[in-house]
């Protein structure tokens, strides 16, 4: 049997794009919900494919849900989905924060139509990228993510959106330009452009040196995490995006670099990864640190989550390089907690805006007497990204770590890996002195009676709460799963 | 035996035809209104026409003037469908100059009569006097406004394609007097013939060879013959640009790889010496226009640099073509595909520039500003178009480059595709400052921009295929193989 689960979650959103566009200009109070209903659909779908997915070890390494028709078949191209342990979890963080993104944007004034239309669109191009097993396809929904990003930022952003939209479209199209030179010679080299079947093909070539290939595709994916010095795109992005791209952007977006690394650089070029893996563990040490180091001295609340997430994409990438079976899986485990956490911690502060109208923490004091309940879920919020047993946040540092420390594929893991913990450590500093200034200490009289979170942004948080407290206590909910996809991968590498 | 070989020139014969008739009618009626579905007629029945022979073998006619293949048949189309698809453009536009409507019908045919002739040439002499067929049409087409600029532009266009002729002319004086043929199949032949060391001691075929190559340069504007498009492109009416940038630029290209591949196709070390010029000549192109297009304020201007970047890309596929061998037509292919796309990409968005500019009366991109609330439909064409010219999904623009680069990464002309994909990057800069402008800039003036419905079917018409074209390619590349078939290889 054979219902195309993942066509439909990739073009469900694409359906309620096209009802939304032919709905009278009067609809625009019904346009959210036939968003919310599109987002809903396709997030029940992943869950229901979460849940038929086949857990039993004789399908370790499989693509399940596979979807293969002839797309161009001058380039030997096909219209190729499917997804494994590594993948499923991300399509439903994907599909999560999908749903919970038409819910913060609930209020939305301006230009609601296109809005929605903008971020179905951005839900279904990331979605393709997790489904996809076609190097073509994959890239071709990897682009097309670009423009409602572009959109949603230059239009609806705030401060210098016009520059951070830009700049994100520059950074990302540059990555992509050299991906697709690299993706391109892959094909030269091997004649497909089937994901599944290149992780087992022992890639040669006279033709291009292979560490030349892996990093034309590297900088694409590099970009996108971002790992140390191409992460300049991502504050202002960040910053000036509405909450709901930024929920998007930190939430699934950048979970597309290490999908990729993992994917498509480990799984092809293990050898390359292994010999470059020094370099990139470096890059992440520098990432977490630097990224914990600038986070300190911010004060406007979205550049600080903004720069904590480089720092947290810093323990993807060193659990990625790590190259061992733990830290894997404690990377990609990662990645879904983090995913969560930050798109709640965005979530948060376009409430606070919302209701101060200023991000900045030193216009800011005492909101917890104002606000009781947004400030006890910004603390949870902070509290899982800080790493607080109990919250995801502390399951994937954990497995990311004890995975990293016991590496024994590359020389000097230990070190690294006790270097990056001290990233921990600053970003306790820095997450709990920036609850402690923003919702303890003298209520502000200007914010008396701005009251606190509705109904709608209820639903939205606590749902953030429950996923994040759900993979907290019982992290192998996810892990079991992931590992599934993480076990042919470690295997290629040799350990 | 010539009566035998009449149908193979039909469309150019009753394309000509329905030209002349134009003339006439012109002269006797009040109503100027027909001219245009008259035009619109006779291109339908040449298009007919073409596709009639289509599927056939590869014939030579008139003493290998010409060549009866899918690939000449190919660019015929392409040229038919442009001629339309800018004549119900132009209705409005015309007004401007409406007292010569009909002969603005019939140049604008003859020039594609020209061209069509062009694409299926297989003699140095054809090609000449066809090439000469359209450029005349178009210089006078190019001054058609009479103000300032655009009789600048005519005499502009007039004297550069004059020098462009004489040096092809030059050129091809020489490749005859050092083969002493002028069909290609022949010259190809005496190449082959010739022992290898006396051809590379025959410097003045060499000569005519890169000869040839500036003449063609000129009409597919690359760097460094590139100097009259920005103020040609500015100049001309804005039908005529539109004109100029696809159906002039494809027939270019369709008789440059032939010519090249037919001709000079052997042995390898002269493809492959050929393949580098163009090679480097491409990688400049490129960097070029789009540098220089991103300082632009007219978008005439700014679609002049812009072409001339996208004649980079399609030079790589040009370069591909002459490192891989000679019957190698996926590579051909591959440049069929990018001016498919391309041509209706870039007549879409000239369309929808076209209509927006008979309501404002201006080219400058600052008066562009709020044009998704003056009219929300043109810009979303417009948009779509410049995505598909950044080569974003899911248009034809990505497909194209990704297929055009695959064949150059095949002949292992990886610098050039990384060169042509950071080009893409800087493009993207100036293709979505229009973008910017219109959906984010607020409206200079209040009142709506209206357009008509051939402009809007035309503009529709573009739109749909450049997105079909990019989510379901399979079939389009199907048919640019199929078409890929070139005479006497």
């Amino acid at each position: 049997m054979n219902l195309n689960l993942l066509s439909w979650i990739i073009f469900l959103p694409v359906i309620g794009l096209v009802v939304i566009a032919l709905m009278p200009k009067q609809g625009e109070r019904t346009v959210k919900w036939v968003a919310l209903v599109a987002a809903l659909a396709a997030f029940i779908l992943s869950i229901a494919v979460f849940w038929m997915f086949d857990r039993s070890s004789a399908s370790i390494g499989l693509m399940q849900f596979e979807e293969k028709i002839p797309w161009i078949p001058a380039i030997n191209s096909y219209y190729h989905l499917g997804v494994d342990g590594l993948s499923l979890p991300l399509v439903i963080l994907m599909t999560f924060l999908g749903v919970v993104s038409v819910l913060v944007s609930w209020k939305i004034q301006l230009k609601p139509k296109q809005y929605f239309m903008w971020i179905l669109l951005l839900e279904s191009s990331i979605s393709g990228v997790f489904c996809s097993l076609d190097l073509i396809l994959f890239f071709l929904f990897w682009e097309l993510e670009l423009i409602p990003m572009f959109f949603l930022i230059s239009i609806w952003g705030s401060g210098r959106k016009e520059y951070a939209a830009y700049k994100y479209l520059i950074y990302t199209l540059v990555g992509s330009a050299f991906m697709l030179a690299g993706i391109l010679c892959t094909y030269f080299i091997t004649h497909t452009f089937d994901i599944s079947a290149l992780a087992g093909i022992q890639i040669s070539s006279s033709f291009i040196p292979l560490s030349v290939l892996f990093f034309l595709l590297m900088v694409g994916f590099a970009i996108k995490l971002p790992v140390f010095p191409l992460h300049t795109w991502l504050p202002d992005a960040h910053t000036n995006a509405p909450t709901a791209a930024s929920v998007i952007l930190a939430g699934a977006l950048l979970k597309m670099g290490g999908y990729g690394m993992i994917r498509v650089c480990v799984s092809m070029l293990p050898q390359v990864a292994v010999q470059y893996a020094p370099i990139m563990c470096t890059l992440a040490v520098i990432g977490i640190i630097y990224g914990a180091a600038v986070t300190i001295r911010q004060t406007d609340l979205k550049r600080l989550i903004a720069y904590s997430s480089v720092s947290h994409m810093g323990y993807v990438l060193l659990g990625i390089f790590a190259l061992n079976q733990v830290s894997l899986v404690g990377a990609s485990l990662q990645m879904f907690s983090h995913g969560v956490i930050t798109g709640l911690l965005f979530a948060m502060v376009g409430l606070v805006y919302d209701k101060t109208h200023t991000r900045d923490i030193n216009n800011l004091s005492g909101l917890a007497r104002q606000m009781p309940v947004i400030a006890v879920v910004f603390s949870l919020a902070g509290l899982a990204s800080l790493g607080l047993p109990g919250t995801a946040g502390f399951a994937a540092e954990f497995i990311t770590f004890a995975g990293s420390f016991a590496s024994v594929t590359i020389a000097g893991m230990k070190i690294f890996t006790l270097i990056a913990v001290i990233g921990v450590v600053i970003t306790s500093g820095y997450i709990l002195w920036m609850i402690q200034r923003v919702f303890y200490g003298y209520p502000l009289e200007k914010y008396n009676g701005v009251g606190d979170a509705d109904n709608v942004e209820m639903v939205s948080t606590f749902s953030f709460v429950a996923v994040i407290m759900a993979v907290g206590i019982y992290p192998a909910m996810l892990s079991n799963v992931i590992n599934m996809g993480i076990i042919p991968i470690a295997k290629l590498i040799g350990i | 035996m010539i009566m035998d070989q009449v149908r193979f020139i039909a469309p150019e014969i009753s394309l000509l035809c329905f030209a002349l008739f134009i003339i006439l009618l012109d002269l006797f009626i009040e109503q100027k209104k027909v001219l245009p579905i008259i035009a619109v007629m006779g291109a339908l029945v040449s298009l007919v026409l073409v596709i009639m022979l289509w599927g056939g073998q590869s014939a030579d006619a008139f003493s290998r003037m010409i060549a009866i293949d899918q690939f000449g048949l190919f660019f015929k189309l392409l040229i038919l469908t442009s001629v339309i698809l800018v004549i119900m453009a132009s209705h409005r536009y015309v007004l401007k100059f409406a007292k010569f409507q009909g002969e603005y019908y019939a140049l604008l045919m003859l020039s594609a009569i020209g061209l069509m002739l062009l694409v299926s040439s297989i003699n140095l002499i054809s090609i000449f006097v066809s090439l000469e067929l359209s450029s005349i049409s178009l210089y006078v087409l190019v001054s058609f406004l009479k103000d300032k600029q655009s009789s600048e532009a005519g005499l502009k266009y007039l004297i550069l394609g004059a020098v462009a002729s004489a040096i092809l002319l030059y050129g091809m004086a020489l490749v005859f007097g050092m083969t002493g043929n002028t069909c290609l199949t022949c010259i190809a032949e005496y190449i082959r013939g010739m022992p290898a060391d006396n051809l590379a001691g025959t410097p003045a075929l060499l000569v005519g060879l890169v000869l040839l190559l500036t003449g063609f340069g000129f009409k597919i504007a690359s760097v460094p013959f590139q100097m009259w498009v920005p103020d040609v492109y500015e100049g001309a009416p804005t039908p005529i640009t539109a004109y100029l940038s696809v159906a002039s630029k494809a027939a270019g290209f369709a008789v440059t790889a032939r010519v090249f591949m037919t001709a000079f196709g052997m042995p390898a070390w002269l493809h492959n010496d050929w393949a580098m010029i163009i090679a480097v000549l491409a990688a400049v192109t490129m960097t070029a226009g789009n540098l220089v297009a991103i300082v632009q304020t007219n978008i005439k201007r700014l679609f002049g640099y812009s072409s001339i970047a996208q004649a980079g890309y399609l030079m790589v596929g040009l370069a591909a073509m002459g490192v891989a061998s000679q019957s190698d037509s996926v590579v051909r292919s591959g440049l069929m595909f990018f001016l498919l796309s391309y041509t209706l990409t870039n007549l879409g968005a000239f369309i929808a520039i076209i209509a927006i500019s008979n309501n404002i009366n201006s080219d400058r991109i600052d008066d562009y500003s709020g044009m998704a609330k003056r009219s929300p439909m043109l810009a979303i064409a417009l948009t779509i178009c410049l995505v598909s010219l950044t080569g974003l999904p899911p248009t034809a623009g990505l497909i194209a480059k990704i297929y055009i680069f695959s064949g150059a990464v095949d002949q292992g002309l990886l610098w050039l595709v990384i060169i042509a994909v950071i080009n893409s990057c800087i493009s993207a800069y100036y293709y979505f400052k229009i973008v910017k402008v219109m959906w984010m800039g607020e409206p200079i003036r209040p009142e709506k921009v209206t357009s008509s419905w051939p402009e809007w079917v035309a503009l529709s018409l573009c739109c749909v295929a450049v997105v079909v074209m990019g989510v379901i390619p399979g079939a389009f590349i199907s048919l640019t193989q199929a078409a890929a078939k070139m005479f006497g290889l």
